[in-house]
């Protein structure tokens, strides 16, 4: 017999739910054996760097990577897996778009540090160490991945193939992905263009949501615990933020359907270039009033609207990260000093 | 060379772009520093082109349509009104100062007001200074390069 393709999945700065994602395909993961050897997924099995680096170039056959890119280690990995892989493909938000860890493109890394190893009330750090990247010990030099100060994208860094939107994907989706790969594998059919978004559709979560809109327009804007909303009406309308419109469909409105306003896990729909610019329009297209006070009355009643917006996309927004007066030059300089 | 703010400029086509051309006309003299961009209506200026704007290398950004009640389409300029007000909130969370976004109204025969509130908004540019995007931030090709579309 031939040998098989090679499948690797790999994490960098993720969560562990887009592997579960894979793993929910259940008894498909049968099918997926039969087609692919594995050739690397440290989150199921024992592999090491050194196997990958061993490995000749473009070997593994499919790379599902999922995970952004937020220190040293993420990016030498996403480009040693571009190096090793034929098909790379951006799976999930993080690695698609940033994600959660993107938000941490609010802060910088002296502000997470201070947090995290010495704010934080969980903490209890009184010589107030933080992580430096060396560090030397009786036994010889400890390295550990170097932390940005922003938080990347998998194609900030490196050429991708395909984009697999989806904090994480449905699993239905991706086992459709996959399914097609193999169909495509095994019959010699063509790859569809690169750059393309798979397991996902080509308009807005809206599109795919079945709640009633009726072009009503709202004077206050509440939060999911203020209200217990009307099964079948839309939830931008009963006051909710929702991002469906801002939002490509492809979960079939999980969220919405159960009463949740989308928060944007399946990214920017197509054409849209910036997840929190079409919140922004689709917003202002709800909100009843002409009257500038009576607008930033209405207004102050959404919450945190970067977080909001951005909540899945703010290192592949157009601006990609907050700008921090300690990040400019001349405050850099004179930490330095 | 001496720093110059940089400002982009949506003029809707009925009446700011033509108040604006009447000034030209009439010449009054306005600030070089605004590089206009004329559109069919404030309402037709999206969020999307802000936030490009910036990315870009603007310093400041103006939208300017007609008076309310007066819009060619009804209420596109209550839209960018609300628009406007929204775009601000999130300016300010990103981190850059709202009052790099101004919105104002300007009818066809008000050359006087295109001159007066353009001299003001560079100024206020002046004062707050270069945008300077910090290390990591997007520009226009990362930014369309960067949605996976
Ligand atoms: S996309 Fe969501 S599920 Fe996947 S690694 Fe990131 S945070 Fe976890
Ligand atoms: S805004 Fe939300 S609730 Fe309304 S139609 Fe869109 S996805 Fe559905
Ligand atoms: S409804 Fe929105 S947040 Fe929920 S799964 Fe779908 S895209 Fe993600
Ligand atoms: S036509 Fe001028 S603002 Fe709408």
């Amino acid at each position: 017999m031939a040998e098989k393709p090679k499948l690797a999945m790999y994490w960098a700065a993720a969560c562990g739910g887009c592997e579960i994602s894979i793993l929910d395909i259940e008894e498909h993961l049968l099918d997926v054996d039969a087609a692919f050897d594995l050739a690397f997924f440290p989150c199921i099995a024992d592999f090491k760097t050194k196997d990958v680096e061993a490995m000749p170039d473009k070997s593994i056959t499919v790379c599902l990577f999922n995970g952004a890119i937020r220190n040293s280690e993420n990016e030498y990995m996403a480009k040693l897996m571009r190096q090793k892989s034929v098909v790379l493909v951006a799976y999930g938000s993080c690695a698609a778009e940033g994600c959660i860890p993107g938000l941490a493109n609010f802060y910088d890394k002296k502000s997470i540090f201070d947090f995290a190893y010495k704010e934080s009330p969980s903490t209890v750090n009184p010589e107030g160490k933080v992580p430096v990247p060396r560090t030397q010990m009786p036994e010889g030099e400890i390295e550990i991945p170097e932390f940005w100060d922003t938080v990347k994208t998998l194609n900030q860094v490196v050429d991708v193939d395909y984009y697999i939107p989806g904090c994480p994907p449905q699993s239905d989706q991706a086992w459709a992905v996959i399914e097609t790969v193999v169909d495509i594998l095994q019959n010699g059919k063509e790859l569809p263009p690169a750059g393309t978004v798979l397991g996902a559709g080509n308009k807005t979560c809206c599109d795919e949501c079945p709640r009633e809109r009726k072009e009503k327009k709202i004077k206050k804007f509440v939060r999911p615990y203020e209200i217990i909303p009307d099964p079948d009406t839309c939830l931008m309308e009963q006051g909710l933020v929702c991002c469906g419109p801002a939002t490509r469909d492809g979960c079939g409105a999980k969220c919405v359907k159960a009463g949740i306003p989308c928060r944007g896990c399946y990214g920017v729909p197509a054409g849209v270039s910036d997840q929190g610019a079409k919140m922004v329009a689709a917003l202002a297209s709800v909100i009843d009033s002409e009257d500038p006070e009576e607008i930033e009355r209405i207004i102050d009643g959404i919450v945190d609207p970067a977080g909001t917006f951005y909540r899945f996309s703010l290192a592949a927004s157009t601006l990609r990260r907050v700008q921090l007066e300690s990040l400019r030059p001349a405050a850099a300089a004179s930490q330095e000093k | 060379m001496a720093w110059e703010p940089k400002i982009v400029a949506f003029l809707c086509n009925w009446c700011t772009y033509t108040g604006a051309d009447l000034a030209g006309v009439s010449r009054i003299k306005s600030p070089a520093n605004i590089r206009s961009i004329r559109i069919m209506c404030s309402g037709r200026m999206d969020p999307t082109f802000i936030v490009k704007a910036f990315a870009l290398g603007a310093d400041g950004v103006l939208v300017s349509g007609c008076h309310p009640g007066d819009c060619h389409y009804v209420e596109g300029n209550y839209k960018a009104l609300r628009r406007v007000h929204l775009m601000k909130r999130l300016l300010r969370d990103l981190g850059i100062d709202p009052r790099r976004l101004r919105l104002t109204w300007v009818s066809a025969a008000e050359a006087e007001d295109w001159a007066k509130f353009t001299t003001e908004f560079t100024e206020t540019i002046r004062e707050l200074g270069p945008l300077q995007l910090v290390e990591g931030s997007g520009t226009l090709v990362s930014a369309t390069a960067g949605n996976g579309n």
